[in-house]
């Protein structure tokens, strides 16, 4: 249990890092931006991203003397959250597999194929492993969806396809 | 008077039998996607705007009004049946609602949260009619220097009166002004934080950061921690309510209100507070005093009013002054962005007919609301045991569909899962996410109004501070950063006792 608590302790110090790079990246952005134009008014695009970033580097600090004093952030509870459970990186990278497939492929083979892979995908990441219902339900959704939207409701999503053929 | 005929112009536009329908199918789907486990009314909200991108405004708000409500009742519905509530307002409603559900008194603690969801509704948006015409008329004068003040309040607010950590609010807040930064920027046409990216020079839309530290980040912080075979939701039939019961309640329900609407008016994080002192509030005035903590319906009655009056409260900062005092207003905000109108004072002038029309489907929807979740309460109860797979795998593909509609690109569903890391790694190390939200859309505004005070004043810096307004609401932003000094110094001072 402490050994847990220790790893976690240290693995927040990404956090300050991330803030860090943040502030870092917000700075050199900022100080890239030319001031030579024609600008309205006594304050340029540039001051407030110089606050931020400025900020992010003071925050940054701020948060690791806090996690190296022993301070932690609080993780979120929820309905279905176990926090005295490990990390499950297996099913966050299925999930995750899941969601980056229908980013590549909806504008290959359109949603309603796209979509039924993302529902799929993240319910079997999620330890459903009803080989018949699952990919009944992912489809069904995702073509009832399709419908709704794109002729429904107005919202245009691609066919591909599977829609072309109809 | 003026408000009443606006008023009842505004009932002229929200009977037609097709906005009737919308506001309709608005309470329900509200309530059916609040009612499931895990999303709360913020998650609600931000996935179904899509739903609205085809109506035109008026449809679509009248459409949206029955969504917000729809949505923060149907949270109660889950704390009450099962315990662990997934969202800050209800978790007040699950002390006494569900000990009531397990002594087997679901039904009364489900009718006395419907009740009482409508007491608070139409309590809080009759203070709407009242006090945001008033507010607006009074706003309309205020400047530049006002505004960046406010906003100033808002940010220091959130990070400071809720959470735990003070400096982990900030490093949210800093997060989300830093999204906020990307694109164009407005008064030169500067690129900021494009990376080169022709995609990201519009910035980054509100909706998909809103859909992907809400929903993404907590389907894949749920994954992470997935409880398997949690508690079984209680069974339940029809809602309804005893004589005695009635006795016991309408008293917190017409009290909830009270405590609640100006709660949510102004910047202290919506219900969270208000919840929990009408809970106190009740358990100092209830005959039955012993039976709380064991299920005393006057502790649900209360709060739960209270929080659907804190509900209106916030909606009228948001439409009078466009400030977002809750993470929902904020997804709301940025639905009226969507249709580029600007909430503010002006927008009472500019879209009489819009926002009357909005603030009479809340009476509309108020009604519905009561009218068919009384009856449908037990299906509502069915929708509890839906296999976890299937509900966070839905939650994604709907995200999915939400992002992707804003503008029909594929880079924004990698944007949407690169903010759904963030909102994973900040459920996991404590940042809270409303601060976050707040520096998205508040951020790009506040920066405006302080380059525009700044233009009047000739870049002096007196040009923030020189009005009574804002300085009074910078004394008050002093107040609650020193706070915390005073106490520990008052602390040192007197040692033990």
């Amino acid at each position: 249990m402490t050994e847990t608590l220790e790893k976690k302790d240290r693995s927040e110090l990404g956090i300050c890092a991330l803030l860090a790079v943040l502030g870092v990246l917000v700075l050199a952005d900022a100080i890239r931006i030319p001031t030579d134009f024609a600008q309205r008014g006594p304050v340029g695009p540039k001051a407030v991203p110089i606050v931020v970033g400025v900020l992010l580097l003071v925050v940054a600090v701020l948060l690791a003397r806090d996690v190296l004093r022993g301070g932690r952030g609080e993780a979120e509870g929820g309905e279905d959250i176990d926090l005295s459970a490990p990390s499950d990186w297996r099913t966050v990278l299925l999930l995750s597999a899941a969601f980056l497939a229908n980013a590549a492929l909806i504008g290959v083979v359109g949603f309603p194929i796209s979509g039924a892979i993302l529902f799929w995908g993240a319910a079997y990441a999620l330890g459903s492993r009803a080989l018949v219902r699952d990919p009944l339900i992912a489809a069904t959704m995702s073509i009832v969806t399709f419908v709704l939207f794109n002729n429904l409701l107005g919202v245009p999503l691609p066919g591909g396809p599977l829609m072309e053929a109809f | 008077m003026d408000s009443l005929t606006h008023l009842i112009d505004g009932f002229g536009t929200a009977l037609t039998p097709t906005h009737l329908l919308l506001a309709a199918v608005g309470v329900l789907l509200g309530t059916f996607i609040g009612v499931l486990p895990g999303i709360g009314p913020a998650m609600a909200v931000a996935l179904l705007l899509p739903v609205t991108y085809g109506l035109d405004p008026t449809a679509a708000f009248i459409m949206f009004a029955g969504i917000y409500y729809g949505g923060m009742f149907g949270g109660s519905t889950t704390s009450i049946l099962l315990n662990t509530p997934g969202e800050s307002a209800a978790v007040v409603t699950a002390i006494e609602g569900n000990k009531m559900a397990k002594r087997g008194r679901g039904s009364q603690a489900l009718a006395a949260a419907a009740i009482g969801h409508f007491a608070g509704a139409m309590i809080g948006t009759v203070g709407i009619v009242l006090l945001a015409p008033v507010i607006a008329s009074l706003a309309v004068d205020i400047g530049a220097p006002d505004y960046f003040a406010v906003m100033i309040l808002a940010f220091i607010a959130v990070t400071s009166v809720l959470g735990k950590s003070r400096v982990r609010g900030f490093a949210s807040l800093l997060i989300g002004l830093t999204i906020g930064l990307v694109g164009l920027d407005e008064m030169t046409g500067q690129s900021r934080l494009t990376l080169g990216s022709l995609e990201l020079a519009d910035g980054i839309d509100v909706v998909i950061v809103a859909v992907g530290l809400f929903a993404v980040g907590e389907s894949l912080w749920i994954a992470s921690r997935l409880r398997h075979g949690g508690d079984e939701p209680i069974p339940v039939g029809r809602p309804w309510l005893g004589r005695e019961d009635v006795r016991r309640t309408w008293k917190p329900w017409l009290r909830g209100p009270l405590i609640g609407f100006p709660f949510g008016a102004i910047p202290a994080g919506g219900a969270e507070i208000p919840t929990f002192l009408s809970y106190v509030t009740e358990k100092k005035l209830s005959k039955h005093r012993d039976e709380f903590g064991t299920g005393a319906i006057e502790g649900v009655a209360g709060p739960e009013s209270a929080a659907s009056a804190s509900a209106s409260g916030t909606l009228v900062t948001m439409l009078t002054l466009g400030l977002p005092t809750t993470a929902t207003a904020a997804v709301m905000l940025a639905a009226f962005q969507q249709y580029g109108i600007q909430p503010g004072p002006l927008l009472f002038e500019r879209e009489a007919d819009l926002v009357w029309g909005l603030i009479a489907s809340l009476f509309v929807g108020t009604v519905l609301l009561l009218v068919l979740n009384l009856p449908l309460a037990p299906v509502w109860a069915k929708l509890l045991k839906i296999p976890r797979p299937y509900l966070y795998a839905g939650i994604l593909f709907f995200a999915s569909v939400g992002a992707y509609a804003v503008s029909g690109q594929v880079v924004d569903l990698i944007v949407l899962f690169v903010i759904g890391l963030l909102g994973f790694a900040m459920r996991r190390y404590g940042l809270p996410i409303l601060p976050a939200i707040i520096g998205v859309i508040l951020g790009p505004a506040a920066e405006l109004q302080m380059r525009r005070a700044l233009q009047l004043s000739d870049g002096s810096l007196t040009g923030l501070v020189n009005t009574t307004f804002s300085v009074t609401v910078y004394a008050i932003v002093v107040v609650i950063l020193a706070w915390p000094l005073v106490r520990r110094f008052r602390r040192t001072r007197q040692p033990v006792g």
